[in-house]
C-alpha cells in the first residue's frame, strides 16, 4: 500500500496550491513605496569600442531621476569566477575582470553599459532609447567562432588576452601519454565530432531585482530572482560593491524556475543596490523577454572530439575528448568549473574503461556568457561518451544493450575509483539497464517496426545509460580543486512552543518541491504531522548561511543537515524527557513522536517536551538550556552518484525529417526515494528538456554576432505534442552510502540521460531505413537538418 | 510602447474617417501590431478598432460563395466555415487558442506574412479581397513578402471565397513560431485545379503552375511525385535550407492532396 505520510509518500506539493491559484509572490509581483525604474542600456552590436556616451539628453527627460554608465563603477569590484582552473602547462586561468556595467568596450549583443532610473518605466525606456542614440560605439570585428578565436591575436575579446583562450586543461594531464598509446595500440578506434548545442534557460520567470536602502542604519535589501540568496550577498556585498555583509540582506522571494541561471550573480543586481543607495528610494528592475534571451547566461555550447578504442568485441580501452567550450564574453561564476571537473571527471560513465584522458580549452566569444545548466557540464559528458558508444556498436556491429553490459562497473567493485579521479560510492548499472529493456519491451521493438514501415515511417530505437556526481559538494576536494566557496548547507530546526516546528534551510525552492518533501523527513523523524512543519528559505535575515539550490544537491546537502539538526533536537529532547520522567537519559527512547522510558509506560509527547523547553518550569535548568531550537552544517563526504538506462523511441519521417518521439522509458537509482511522485516531476522534466535539447533548441549567433534566435518566434521550446507520455521507474535502489538519508538526488538525471538516447533512436531509424550513411547529426536533430542528412 | 489614442468606430464609413488621420492606423486582433508597438518598432499616434464594426464580423455561406468579415476571428472561421472545411481546417490550425481568439482574417491579409496561412487559402481559391473601396482579385492582391495592394487609408472589410469541389491545407510547422515553414492549399474547381504555397518562397505566397497543370489533369499525388520547385528563390534560415523548403512545398501538396 502506497504511504500517504512522511518519508516515501507521495504528499501532494503543497507549494502548487498558491503557485496555481496566482497567489504565489514573486520579485516582480512586490510594491516598494517609493519605487523607481531601472532600464539598461545594452549594446546592438557584438564587439565595440565605446567612443561616448553623452548622458546629457537622456539625464534631462522628464522623470528621470539618475544615469549610470560604467564610468560609476571604474573603481568597484568585479564580478568574480567561481573556480580559478590552472592550464595543462600549470599557469592559472586568464580571469578578465567582469564590470557592473560595461567600461570601454562593450563585448556582446545586450552587454549592458549604461543604465537609467527613472519615476516610471515608461520614463526610463525613453531615455533609455535616447542614451543609446546618444552613444557612439566603434564596432568591431564579432568574434564567434571558436576554433577561429583560439589563436587570433589581432581581434581579441578582451584587450589583455591575447588568443581568446580562458585556459587549456587537462584531466588528468599525467595520463595522457597512457591514453594516447593505449588508442595507438587498440584494435579499433570509434571517432566522433559532435556539437553540444548552446541553450538559452527560458526560465518562465525573468531575472528581476529591487534594490532597497536605508538611510536611516545604512542597510541594504536585495530582492532578488536568485537560487541561492547567500552566495548572491557574498559576491554583491564583499566582491562588487564592498558592502560589508551583515549590512546587506537578499531575499530570494518565490522564483519561478532557474535552471542553474539564477545561481550567478549578475551586474543588474549591483546597479540597483548602488542606485537604491544614491537615490535613497528602491529600485527595481525586472528583464523583458529579449533581455533575457541576450543577458541571461546560456548553458552548454562544447564542440567535442571523441575517440572510442576497443578491442573488436566491444571491451573498452580507452576514451579521449578534445573539447572547445565557449565561455561567451566574460566568466560566468562557475562558467569555468562546468566545461572542466562537471564534465571531464565524469568521462569514465558508468563504464569500467581503464584509460581516459579529457583536454578542454575554454573559449572567449563575442556571445552572451554561459553557464551550468540544468546537468551542467555532465548532459556533455554523457551525450559524447553515449553517442560515441553507439557509433562504435554500428562500426563493429555489436548490440548495443551488450556492450553496455560488458563494460559495466560490477556491483562487486564499489567503491570504484575511476580514472578520471572520482569515487563511485555504490550503484547497479545492469540493474538499471534490465529494467528499461523489460519496460520498453525491447524483445517486440522488431514488430513494432514494421507495424512503422507499414505507415511509411522509419522506426528506432536509442539507448543511453548515464551517471551523473551530484550533490555538490564535499568542500575539501572541491577546494583542492580551485573552487573559491565549499559547498556545504546548513539547517536550522526551530520547534516552536506549541509544538509546531519551523525549519529554516538554506537550500532555496524555484520549482523544487521542498517545501513538501522536507517536512515529510520532519514527520518521520519526529512523529509529528507534515502539516505541522514550515520551510523557511530565500532569506538571508532568516536562514543559516546555506549555498543554495543547484547540482541536485538539496536533499543530499541541505536535506542532510537538516537531518542532523533533527537528531540534535531529539537529543535534545531525550534530557528532557530524563528528566521530567525521572528517568535516566540512557533510559528514553523516543518513537512516533513519543519519548518513553524503556520497559515502562512512563511516556511524554513530543508536544509536552517542546512546551517544557519554552515554560521551563520543571527542568534542568542547570545543566540544560532552555528552547529547542538546532542548527547543523553538513559538509558531504563524496558526491552522490545517481545513474540510470533510459531508452527512446521514435519515428522518422523520411519525406519532410521530423522526428516523433513515441514513448520514453527511464529507469533510474536516485538511492532512496522521499516523495515518488515529486521525483516522477523532476524526471519529467528534465526529460522534457532534455527532448527539448536533442529535437528542438537551438541557441544562433551569426557571424556579427547578433543572436538570430532571440525571440520564442525563432527559439523553440519544447512543447506537449514534441514529447510522449514518459514511463518512469526508480525502483533499482542502491542507496548512497555516505548520507544518512540515503538520497543522491534527481533534479538533473532527466536533461542528463535523454538527448543521447534521442539521437541513438533517430540514428537507429535511419540507419534501419537503409540511410546507412547517416552516423551522425547534430541537435538539434530538426526537420530540415534529418531530410539534409538522408538526402545530402 | 508609445501614447497613443484609440477610436472604436461601429461602421465602415466612420472608419474609413478616422483612418484619414495622420498617423493613424487599424488595429484588427491585435496580434501582430501589439508585439511590434511593444517593441517600439511601430508607433502609431492613433489606432483605429475594427473589432467593433458589425458589418466586418462573421461568416455567411451563399449558394457556392463564403464571405467572411475581415475582423471575424480565426476561432469563429474555424468553427462556423463548415461550408468550406478546408478553410476552417486552416483557421483551427492557426497559432494558438489566444491568438485564434484575436487574430482576424483582415489582419493576416493585410499583413501579409510570408509564413501565413491564410494567403494561400485565398490565392488558391481565387478568393476576392473586399476592401472599404474596391474589391481586388486574390492574383492581384500579393505583391510579395508584406506587401500588398492596400493602400493607404484602405482597409479589408471582407474575403469573399468560391468553394471549390475539394481542397485541403497542408501545414508544417516552423518548429519556434508554429507558422508555416511550408503549407500548401489545393483547391480544385470544374475549371481547373489551383495551388498556393506559403511560407516557402522569398516573393511570399505564390501559386505553382506546374502542379496546377498536372493536377488538372490528374488529381493524385503521384501526378507531382516527378515535379520541383527550384530552390533558389525559396526562403533558407537557420529552420530550413533553400532545398529543403522547395521539398517541403511539393510534399506539402501531396498531402493536401492526398486529404481533400
Ligand atoms: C504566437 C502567434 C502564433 C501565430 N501563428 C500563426 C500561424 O500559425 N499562421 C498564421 O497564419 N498566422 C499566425 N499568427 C499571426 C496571426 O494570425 C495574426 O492574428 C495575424 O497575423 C494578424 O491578425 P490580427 O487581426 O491580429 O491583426 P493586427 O495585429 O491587429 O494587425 C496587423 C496589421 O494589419 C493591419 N490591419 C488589421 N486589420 C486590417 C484590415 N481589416 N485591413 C487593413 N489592414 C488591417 C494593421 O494595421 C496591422 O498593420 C500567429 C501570431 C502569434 C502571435
Amino acid at each position: 500500500m502506497p504511504k500517504d505520510h512522511g518519508i516515501g509518500a507521495s504528499t501532494k506539493r503543497r507549494e502548487d496550491v498558491r503557485f496555481l491559484t496566482g497567489k504565489g509572490v514573486y520579485t516582480d509581483d512586490m510594491r516598494v513605496y517609493g519605487q523607481t525604474y531601472a532600464v539598461f542600456v545594452r549594446s546592438q552590436v557584438a564587439h565595440g569600442r565605446i567612443k561616448s556616451i553623452n548622458t546629457g539628453n537622456a539625464a534631462a527627460m522628464p522623470g528621470v531621476l539618475a544615469v549610470f554608465t560604467g564610468e560609476d563603477f571604474k573603481d568597484v569590484g568585479g564580478n568574480p569566477a567561481g573556480w580559478l582552473i590552472k592550464s595543462r602547462n600549470g599557469e592559472a586561468m586568464r580571469e578578465p575582470k567582469r564590470p557592473v556595467l560595461a567600461h570601454s568596450k562593450v563585448r556582446h549583443v545586450g552587454d549592458a553599459y549604461a543604465a537609467v532610473i527613472a519615476e516610471t518605466y515608461a520614463q526610463a525606456k525613453d531615455a533609455a532609447q535616447q542614451l543609446a542614440d546618444d552613444t557612439e560605439i566603434e564596432e568591431l570585428p564579432a568574434i564567434v567562432d571558436m576554433a577561429a578565436a583560439l589563436g587570433n591575436t589581432s581581434n581579441r575579446v578582451h584587450d589583455e588576452i591575447p588568443d581568446n583562450q580562458c585556459y587549456d586543461w587537462g584531466w588528468i594531464e599525467d595520463n595522457r601519454a597512457a591514453v594516447d598509446a593505449a588508442i595507438k595500440a587498440a584494435p579499433h578506434v570509434t571517432t566522433l565530432e559532435l556539437v553540444n548545442n548552446r541553450l538559452v534557460p527560458n526560465a518562465m520567470e525573468p531575472r528581476a531585482s529591487i534594490g532597497e536602502y536605508f538611510p536611516g542604519t545604512g542597510d541594504y535589501k536585495l530582492t532578488t530572482t536568485s537560487q541561492n540568496p547567500h552566495l548572491t550577498r557574498l559576491l554583491v556585498a564583499a566582491f562588487v560593491l564592498g558592502i560589508p555583509e551583515n549590512k546587506l540582506t537578499v531575499v530570494a522571494p518565490d522564483v519561478g524556475g532557474g535552471f542553474g541561471s539564477k545561481i550567478y550573480h549578475y551586474g543588474e543586481e549591483a546597479l540597483v543596490l548602488a542606485a537604491a543607495k544614491k537615490l535613497c528610494r528602491p529600485v527595481r528592475w525586472t528583464a523583458e523577454r529579449s533581455e533575457s534571451f541576450l543577458s541571461d547566461a546560456h548553458g552548454r555550447d562544447h564542440v567535442t572530439k571523441i575517440e572510442l578504442a576497443s578491442d573488436l568485441e566491444g571491451n573498452f580501452i580507452a576514451f579521449r575528448t578534445e573539447t572547445m567550450a565557449n565561455v561567451g564574453a566574460y566568466l560566468s561564476n562557475f562558467a569555468t568549473v562546468t566545461p572542466t571537473f562537471l564534465h571531464g571527471t565524469l568521462m569514465a560513465g558508468p563504464y569500467k574503461v581503464p584509460h581516459v584522458y579529457v583536454n578542454v580549452k575554454t573559449v572567449f566569444t563575442n556571445t552572451a556568457p554561459v553557464d551550468a545548466y540544468r546537468g551542467a557540464g555532465r548532459p556533455e559528458a554523457t551525450y559524447s561518451l553515449e553517442r560515441v558508444v553507439d557509433k562504435m556498436c554500428r562500426e563493429l556491429n555489436l548490440d548495443p544493450f551488450e556492450v553496455r553490459r560488458k563494460n559495466f562497473i560490477t556491483t562487486d567493485m564499489f567503491p570504484y575509483t575511476t580514472p578520471v579521479a572520482l569515487a563511485y560510492d555504490t550503484g547497479n548499472y545492469h540493474a538499471t539497464l534490465d529494467k528499461v529493456m523489460e519496460m520498453a519491451d525491447v524483445a517486440g521493438f522488431e514488430k513494432r517496426r514494421a507495424e512503422s514501415a507499414k505507415r511509411g515511417k522509419l522506426r528506432g530505437m536509442g539507448l543511453s545509460t548515464w551517471i551523473e556526481a551530484c550533490g555538490i559538494a564535499p568542500s575539501h576536494l572541491v577546494g583542492i580543486l580551485g573552487a573559491r566557496v565549499g559547498l556545504y548547507d546548513a539547517a536550522t530546526v526551530r520547534v516552536n512552543a506549541t509544538g509546531n516546528i519551523s525549519v529554516m534551510v538554506g537550500a532555496h525552492s524555484h520549482g523544487q518541491g521542498h517545501e513538501t518533501v522536507f517536512p515529510q523527513i520532519v514527520a518521520s523523524k519526529l512523529g509529528v504531522p507534515e502539516s505541522s512543519v514550515e520551510i523557511v528559505h530565500g532569506d538571508t535575515s532568516k536562514i543559516p548561511f546555506g549555498m543554495g539550490s543547484y547540482g541536485s544537491r538539496s536533499l543530499a546537502v541541505c536535506g542532510v543537515a537538516m537531518d542532523k539538526a533533527l537528531d540534535k533536537i531529539v537529543a535534545k529532547g531525550k534530557k528532557i524527557a530524563a528528566h521530567m520522567l525521572e528517568a535516566s537519559e540512557d533510559d528514553i527512547t523516543f518513537e512516533d513522536g513519543r519519548f518513553s522510558v524503556a520497559g515502562t509506560d512512563k511516556a511524554k509527547t513530543f508536544g509536552e517536551i517542546a512546551f517544557s523547553a519554552y515554560v521551563p518550569h520543571n527542568y534542568p535548568l542547570e545543566t540544560l538550556e532552555p528552547g529547542l531550537e538546532e542548527t547543523a552544517f553538513y559538509d558531504p563526504a563524496n558526491f552522490t552518484y545517481p545513474a540510470g538506462a533510459y531508452i527512446c523511441e521514435a519515428e522518422v519521417d523520411a519525406e519532410t525529417g521530423k522526428v516523433d518521439i513515441l514513448a520514453f522509458y527511464c529507469a533510474d537509482d536516485f538511492g532512496n526515494i522521499m516523495n515518488p511522485m515529486i521525483v516522477e516531476g523532476q524526471v519529467h522534466g528534465g526529460v522534457g528538456q532534455g527532448i527539448g535539447q536533442a529535437l528542438v533548441e537551438n541557441t544562433y549567433y551569426d557571424s556579427n554576432g547578433q543572436l538570430l534566435t532571440g525571440s520564442y518566434m525563432d527559439y523553440a521550446m519544447p512543447r506537449a505534442t514534441d514529447v510522449p507520455f514518459y514511463t518512469v521507474d526508480y525502483s533499482c535502489q542502491t542507496p548512497c552510502t555516505h548520507n544518512p538519508l540515503g538520497v543522491k538526488g534527481c533534479g538533473e538525471a532527466g536533461a542528463i540521460g535523454s538527448p543521447p538516447a534521442v539521437v541513438n533512436a533517430v540514428i537507429d531509424a535511419l540507419q534501419r531505413g537503409g540511410h546507412t550513411h547517416v552516423t551522425h547529426i547534430d541537435m538539434p536533430v530538426s526537420p530540415s537538418r534529418v531530410w539534409s542528412a538522408i538526402n545530402g | 510602447m508609445h501614447n497613443f489614442d484609440f477610436v472604436k468606430p461601429a461602421s465602415v464609413a466612420e472608419a474609413v474617417k478616422a483612418l484619414s488621420a495622420d498617423g493613424a492606423q487599424a488595429l484588427s486582433g491585435g496580434q501582430t501590431l501589439m508585439p511590434t508597438m511593444k517593441q517600439r518598432l511601430a508607433a502609431p499616434t492613433m489606432l483605429v478598432s475594427l473589432t467593433g464594426i458589425a458589418e466586418m464580423k462573421g461568416v455567411k455561406v451563399d449558394g457556392r460563395t463564403l464571405t467572411i468579415g475581415a475582423a471575424t476571428t480565426h476561432a469563429t472561421v474555424a468553427k462556423e466555415a463548415a461550408a468550406y472545411p478546408a478553410l476552417a481546417n486552416l483557421a483551427g490550425g492557426i497559432g494558438d487558442p489566444a491568438v485564434r481568439n484575436r487574430g482576424t482574417i483582415g489582419g493576416s491579409l493585410a499583413n501579409n506574412d510570408p509564413s501565413a496561412c491564410y494567403p494561400s487559402a485565398v490565392l488558391a481559391s481565387g478568393a476576392t479581397v473586399v476592401t472599404s473601396k474596391r474589391e481586388i482579385a486574390a492574383d492581384d492582391y500579393f505583391q510579395g513578402m508584406f506587401s500588398t495592394a492596400l493602400e493607404e487609408g484602405e482597409f479589408i472589410t471582407a474575403v469573399r471565397f468560391p468553394i471549390p469541389d475539394r481542397a485541403a491545407y497542408a501545414k508544417f510547422d516552423q518548429p519556434a513560431s508554429r507558422f508555416a515553414l511550408a503549407g500548401a492549399f489545393v483547391a480544385r474547381f470544374a475549371g481547373g485545379v489551383r495551388v498556393a504555397i506559403t511560407g516557402a518562397s522569398e516573393g511570399g505566397v505564390f501559386r505553382w503552375a506546374e502542379a496546377e497543370a498536372a493536377l488538372s489533369s490528374n488529381y493524385s499525388a503521384d501526378a507531382i511525385k516527378g515535379l520541383s520547385l527550384d530552390p533558389s528563390g525559396m526562403i533558407g534560415d537557420l529552420h530550413g535550407t533553400q532545398a529543403y523548403r522547395a521539398n517541403l512545398a511539393r510534399v506539402m501538396v501531396q498531402r493536401a492532396v492526398a486529404a481533400s
